[in-house]
C-alpha cells in the first residue's frame, strides 16, 4: 500500500472542508474522471468503429475472393472435362461416318480402329458395334462381349428415342455418354456411343468403353487450395471419381445433389460432418456428370485468421497504450490544476491572515494611543502625589500612603508595557539593515538563556549548516524574534526538555530556513490558528501578556520572512522561520511621509 | 535651566511641570502652538518637550517654527501614539532616543533632559 500511496495523486483524497470564498474551484475527482472518460471516448470510439468496419470489409473481401477463385476453378475444370468428352464423341462420330457398317463389322478392321484410337487419343478400353436390334454384332477389346443384347438398356433406348436431352442436339450428332459404372467387367468405366442412320433407314451404333483414369487425372491435377476435393457425381448423387472426403467411388454422395444450373455455381455451407465448406459445382452439359469442388473454409481462412489475430493484438496494444497515455496525461493535468488550486488557497489564506493581522495592528495602535494619554495623566498625578510625599516632611513617614502611590505607579507601568507592546506589534519601526550572521545571533540569544537552561536541566542543541551565508537583515529584530521563540519554548517545557535550533539553506538557495523546536506541552489544533493574535495566551496566571508571538509575527513580516508553526500535543512545537537571503526592497522604506 | 512643555492635555502638562519644578527645573507649560510660539518669542528656553499630536499643528512643525526662532534650543518629543510615520519623522529631527512614548517615568525623562542639557 505505501508504494501505491506514493503514486496515488493527492487530489483523489481531496475532500472539500472549507466553504465560502475558499471553496475549491473544482471537484478534482469528478474532473479527473470526466477528462479520462471524454478523452477515451474521443479516441477509442473512432478507433473501434474503424477497426470494426475494416474487419467487416476485409472479411467480405477475403470471402468473395474465395468464392470467385472457386468459381474460376470450377469453370476451367468443367471446360477441360467437356472438351475431353466431346473429343471422344467427335472421334467416334468420325469413325461411324468414315467407315461403312460392313467394314465396322469386320473383326480385324474394328481391332485396327481400336488400336488407332488408343495410339491417338489414349485410354480407350474397347470398341463395339451394335446393330438396329440392339445386339452387339462386333467387338474389339480385352473382354469377349460380342452378341450381348443392349436393347433393354436405358442408354440404348435413350439414344434411340429420346433425342431432346442428348448431346448430339447441339453438335448435330446422336450420341450418349453413360454414367461411370462397373458393368460386365466389374471395373469402373464409362461408355460413349454414337448412333448413325444408314441410307436404308436402319441405324447402328458405335460404342466405346473408356477408362476413367484420364478423368481422374484431370481432376486430381486441379490445384484446389484449402484441402480441396474435386470429383464428379452423377445426377442421382452417386460419386463417379475418387473423392478425398466424401466417399468411395460408386457410393452415395453424403450431401444433397445441388440444383441444376447452366452456369458455374458457388455457395457456402456445411458438410455432413458439420465443417464449413465452400462448394463450387457445374452441370456438365450432355453428360450425366456434375463437377463438384469442395473446399474446407477453415483452411482457406487460416491465413486471414492469422492476419486478423495480429490485427487484434495490435488493436489491443494500441488500446492499452492509449489507456496508459490518457490516464497519465489526465492525472498529470488534474494534479497540476490541483496543486495550482492549493497554492491559490494557501496564498488567499496568507493574504487573509496578513489583512487580519494588519487590522488588529491598526486597532491595537488606536487603543494604545487612546489609553496612553489618560495613562500618562494617572502616571503624572500619582507621581506628583509621590513627589509631594517625598519632598514634604509631613507625609514622608506615612509608608502606607507611599505604598499605595507606588502600587498605582507600578500598575501604570504594567499598562504602559502592554500599550508599548501593542504599538510595537502594530508599527513597523524602521528596519536597519546590516550584514548578519545567524550563528552569532543565535549565540547571543542563547547567552541570555544558558543560565536558565542549566538551572532547569534543559538540553540545547544548535545545528546551523555550513552553507548558510551571512545575509542582510535587521539584527535587532532577528534577536528579538529568537528571544521570543526561545522564551516561548522554555515556557512550554518542564524540567529536562530539549530545545533544538536547526538552520539550513532552502533547496533553491534563496531562503534561510530556521526551525526552533521544543519538547514541550504542544498547542491544541484549535489554538494554532489564533497563536499569532495579540492577547492570545495559554500562560494564564503566569504573567504572560499574549503579545510575544504576535510581536514575533510582526517582526518576521517586517524583515520579509514568514513564520509557520507545527505542533503536537505533549510532543512539542516547532516554529519555522523562512527569511530571504536577498532582503526584499520595500517602497518608501526610508522616505515615508509624515502623517498629519 | 528653562523648559517649555507643550501638550493639549492640561491635566498632564500642568502636573508634569509641577513635578519637574520640584526637581529644580524651571518648567513653563502651554496647551497649544500659539501660546508656545508666544512663550518662545517672549522668553528664553533651553529645552522644549513637545507632544507630537497637537491640535491644528503637529509637534514636528512646531519644532521647526521654534527652531527657526531659537536655533540653540533642544527638543524632546512625547507621544501617546508612536506610529511609524511619526517615529521616522521625529527621530530624523531629534534622534530616536528623544522620541518618548507616554506614559514616561519621571526618572527616565530627567535622564534625557540631563543628557541634552549637558551635551
Amino acid at each position: 500500500m505505501p508504494l501505491l500511496d506514493r503514486f496515488k495523486p493527492k487530489f483523489l483524497d481531496h475532500h472539500d472542508q472549507s466553504s465560502g470564498m475558499y471553496k475549491s474551484l473544482f471537484n478534482f475527482r469528478l474532473l479527473w474522471k470526466q477528462s479520462i472518460a471524454i478523452t477515451l471516448a474521443v479516441v477509442l470510439l473512432p478507433l473501434f468503429t474503424l477497426a470494426f468496419v475494416n474487419y467487416r470489409v476485409s472479411t467480405d473481401a477475403v470471402e468473395s475472393e474465395l468464392l470467385l477463385r472457386t468459381s474460376r476453378l470450377v469453370s476451367n475444370a468443367r471446360r477441360t472435362l467437356t472438351a475431353y468428352l466431346h473429343e471422344r464423341i467427335i472421334a467416334l462420330n468420325f469413325l461411324i461416318l468414315d467407315t461403312s457398317f460392313e467394314q465396322l463389322n469386320s473383326q480385324t478392321r474394328l481391332g485396327d480402329l481400336l488400336n488407332h484410337l488408343k495410339s491417338g487419343l489414349g485410354e480407350w478400353h474397347d470398341l463395339g458395334l451394335i446393330d438396329h436390334t440392339g445386339i452387339q454384332v462386333n467387338y474389339a477389346g480385352p473382354d469377349n462381349l460380342r452378341g450381348i443384347d443392349y436393347s433393354r438398356q436405358e442408354w440404348y433406348s435413350k439414344l434411340n428415342y429420346k433425342d431432346q436431352e442428348s448431346y448430339h442436339d447441339t453438335i448435330g450428332m446422336r450420341s450418349d455418354i453413360s454414367d461411370i459404372f462397373l458393368g460386365f467387367r466389374k471395373a469402373p468405366h464409362l461408355v460413349v456411343s454414337v448412333l448413325h442412320n444408314n441410307p436404308e433407314g436402319q441405324h447402328y451404333i458405335l460404342r466405346a468403353g473408356l477408362q476413367i483414369a484420364p478423368l481422374n487425372n484431370i481432376l486430381t491435377h486441379l490445384e484446389v487450395r484449402g484441402d480441396g476435393d474435386a470429383f464428379l457425381i452423377n445426377h442421382k448423387g452417386v460419386i463417379q471419381t475418387p473423392s478425398r472426403y466424401y466417399g468411395e467411388i460408386m457410393t452415395r454422395f453424403p450431401l444433397p445433389v445441388p440444383p441444376p444450373s447452366d452456369r458455374t455455381e458457388v455457395f457456402e455451407g456445411k458438410d455432413h460432418l458439420g465443417r464449413a465448406i465452400v462448394t463450387g459445382y457445374a452441370y456438365i452439359t450432355g453428360t450425366p456428370f456434375i463437377l463438384m469442388v469442395i473446399k474446407q473454409k477453415s483452411t482457406l481462412m487460416a491465413g486471414w485468421e492469422a492476419a486478423r489475430t495480429k490485427l487484434l493484438i495490435f488493436l489491443a496494444g494500441s488500446v492499452l497504450a492509449i489507456l496508459a497515455v490518457v490516464f497519465s496525461i489526465c492525472t498529470y493535468l488534474v494534479n497540476s490544476i490541483y496543486r495550482a488550486d492549493q497554492k491559490r488557497l494557501a496564498s488567499l489564506h496568507q493574504v487573509e491572515y496578513a489583512n487580519k493581522m494588519a487590522s488588529i495592528g491598526r486597532l491595537s495602535a488606536g487603543v494604545a494611543h487612546e489609553i496612553n494619554n489618560p495613562l500618562a495623566i494617572i502616571n503624572e498625578k500619582a507621581g506628583l502625589i509621590k513627589d509631594l510625599f517625598t519632598f514634604r516632611q509631613e507625609y514622608a513617614n506615612d509608608h502606607r500612603l507611599i505604598g499605595l502611590v507606588e502600587a498605582i505607579i507600578a500598575a501604570v507601568d504594567r499598562c504602559a508595557t502592554i500599550t508599548r507592546q501593542l504599538l510595537n506589534f502594530a508599527r513597523n519601526i524602521q528596519v536597519t539593515l546590516q550584514k548578519v550572521d545567524i550563528r552569532q545571533v543565535v549565540a547571543d540569544v542563547l547567552a541570555f538563556q544558558n543560565k536558565e537552561a542549566g538551572y532547569r536541566n534543559i538540553e540545547i542543541k544548535v545545528a546551523i549548516s555550513e552553507d548558510v551565508p551571512e545575509f542582510f537583515s535587521d539584527r535587532g529584530k532577528l534577536q528579538q524574534i529568537f528571544i521570543n521563540l526561545v522564551n516561548n519554548a522554555f515556557a512550554a517545557m518542564k524540567e529536562g526538555g530539549r530545545l533544538e535550533i536547526l538552520c539550513r539553506l532552502s533547496d533553491d538557495g534563496s531562503h534561510i530556513v530556521t526551525k526552533v523546536s521544543d519538547t514541550g506541552c504542544g498547542i491544541p489544533p484549535e489554538n494554532i490558528k489564533k497563536i499569532f493574535e495579540p492577547f492570545f495566551t495559554t500562560k494564564s496566571g503566569s504573567g504572560g501578556t499574549g503579545l510575544g508571538l504576535s510581536i514575533t509575527y510582526g517582526l518576521v513580516r517586517e524583515i520579509g520572512g514568514t513564520i509557520d508553526i507545527e505542533s503536537t500535543i505533549d510532543t512539542g512545537t516547532s516554529f519555522t522561520i523562512t527569511l530571504p537571503v536577498e532582503y526584499p526592497k520595500q517602497q518608501g522604506e526610508h522616505n515615508a511621509p509624515i502623517a498629519g | 535651566m528653562r523648559l517649555l512643555l507643550v501638550d493639549d492635555e492640561e491635566e498632564l502638562v500642568s502636573t508634569l511641570a509641577e513635578r519637574l519644578t520640584m526637581r529644580g527645573i524651571d518648567a513653563t507649560w502651554v496647551t497649544n502652538y500659539q501660546e508656545a510660539l508666544a512663550a518662545v518669542e517672549r522668553e528664553h528656553f533651553d529645552l522644549a518637550l513637545l507632544d507630537v499630536r497637537l491640535p491644528q499643528m503637529n509637534g514636528l512643525e512646531l519644532k521647526r517654527l521654534i527652531a527657526a526662532r531659537r536655533p540653540e534650543m533642544k527638543f524632546i518629543f512625547l507621544t501617546g501614539h508612536g506610529s511609524e510615520e511619526d517615529f521616522e519623522a521625529c527621530s530624523a529631527e531629534s534622534g530616536p532616543e528623544y522620541y518618548l512614548i507616554k506614559p514616561v517615568q519621571i526618572e527616565v525623562l530627567m535622564a534625557k533632559i540631563n543628557e541634552l542639557t549637558q551635551s
